[in-house]
């Protein structure tokens, strides 16, 4: 049954990640590209860009791309709820306890061991999605001829013009996307 | 707060504009919900903010939407945190099913894949940015313990393909043990 999946599976990604922002990426990953092949790395690849691009949280965006992909607008429906439940619940209690307890060093601590470890999934995710942009869906290997020049050049000189510049991130992959475009399509 | 129609419709446009407005997720939404509850509309106080700024991080799932059920729990019930649940959630659902549609018809066109390909480099970049300033700030502290659990975080995701959820679950689990055995001993190792 799809939709139970869908449920189950956007109730996972919405119960684990802590840390906001893309910390979200890794299990939406796990769950849509590993587990259950509802998206190739490439379309997965394609939503982060969309996601980045567009208001919005990455998990609720996922929810309904990948719902809308796989289901229809039910399905869209279906995975969000099963996103948004879990943190609503959550938050719930914990606005309860905050005002009995104030300080709760339990989750202070749990937080404390999430952020390295945060850092490493999102890192692990990435990785895969830069395997992919340079060497392409067959992943890495040794040879030079197999590296895709253009990709390196254009990661390079996002990476610096973010590190250096700061400028706001759909800048660089507008800039990305319309010289490697033109690059891919002009270029032999 | 009194649960008038004009209230529950006040707090629906905000949240779905705050939601629809707000590029890049995750901390930019504190800022802007401050501006529009506490300076705009009166109907929190700043520390009151800052409260569910924290708790809204320190939950699982989108901070927004964890953010939004606070603001409309504590404004107008649960009642509230629906409206503003339904209102931050909007957005999205609408811009992404809209985007859904025209990418299936037109990810095959040759000048969009083109285009696609080149904003897979620009999107790496940007997730190597992010990657580099978190991870800055995790060697900043100078502890052992976390450097370790990034490491081992890493190679047991990336080279084991051990499940995020079982990292993530042992992490957060050590992370609080040895956060409960500093506070008995006075130590700090996180």
């Amino acid at each position: 049954m799809i939709y139970l999946q869908l449920f189950l599976s956007f109730f996972q990604i919405g119960l684990f990640s802590f840390g906001g922002g893309m910390a979200a990426m890794p299990l939406i990953q796990n769950q849509v590209v590993d587990i259950h092949g509802w998206l190739t790395l490439t379309e997965f690849t394609d939503l982060i860009t969309i996601s980045e691009m567009t208001p919005g949280p990455i998990a609720i965006n996922s929810a309904t791309f990948v719902g809308t992909h796989i289901a229809g607008l039910p399905g869209a429906l279906i995975s969000t709820v099963g996103c948004v439940l879990p943190s609503t619940v959550f938050v719930s209690m914990l606005a309860w306890l905050y005002r009995k307890y104030r300080e709760l060093a339990v989750i202070q601590g749990a937080l404390a061991g999430l952020r390295p470890t945060i850092v490493a999934l999102i890192l692990s995710a990435g990785l895969s999605i830069l395997v992919l942009t340079i060497w392409g869906p067959d992943g890495f290997s040794w040879g030079i001829q197999s590296v895709d020049p253009v990709a390196v050049l254009l990661f390079v000189t996002g990476l610096f013009v973010l590190r250096k510049f700061k400028p706001n991130p759909i800048l660089v992959m507008v800039g990305s996307g319309v010289i490697g475009g033109a690059c891919y399509l002009l270029l032999p | 707060m009194k649960k008038s129609p004009g209230n529950y419709l006040q707090l629906f446009k905000s949240t779905f504009l705050l939601s629809a407005f707000t590029f890049g997720g995750g901390y930019v939404i504190i800022p802007l919900m401050k501006k529009t509850f506490v300076d705009e509309l009166g109907w929190l106080e700043e520390e009151e903010m800052l409260n569910i700024a924290a708790m809204a991080q320190s939950s699982p799932g989108a901070m927004a939407v964890n953010a939004a059920v606070l603001v409309g729990w504590r404004l107008l019930g649960l009642s509230g945190a629906l409206i503003s649940i339904l209102g931050t959630v909007l957005p999205p659902l609408i811009i992404l099913t809209v985007i859904s549609l025209f990418y299936d018809a037109f990810r095959t066109n040759v000048v969009v894949s083109a285009v696609l390909k080149g904003m897979m480099a620009g999107v790496s970049a940007v997730i190597f940015d992010v990657v580099i300033t978190m991870a800055g700030g995790v060697i900043e502290r100078k502890k052992l313990l976390p450097l370790l659990m990034l490491a081992g975080a890493f190679v047991a995701h990336y080279v084991l393909h051990v499940n995020v959820v079982f990292i993530i679950l042992f992490c957060g689990t050590l992370g609080a043990l040895i956060t409960l055995h500093d506070r008995k001993t006075g130590q700090e190792h996180i």
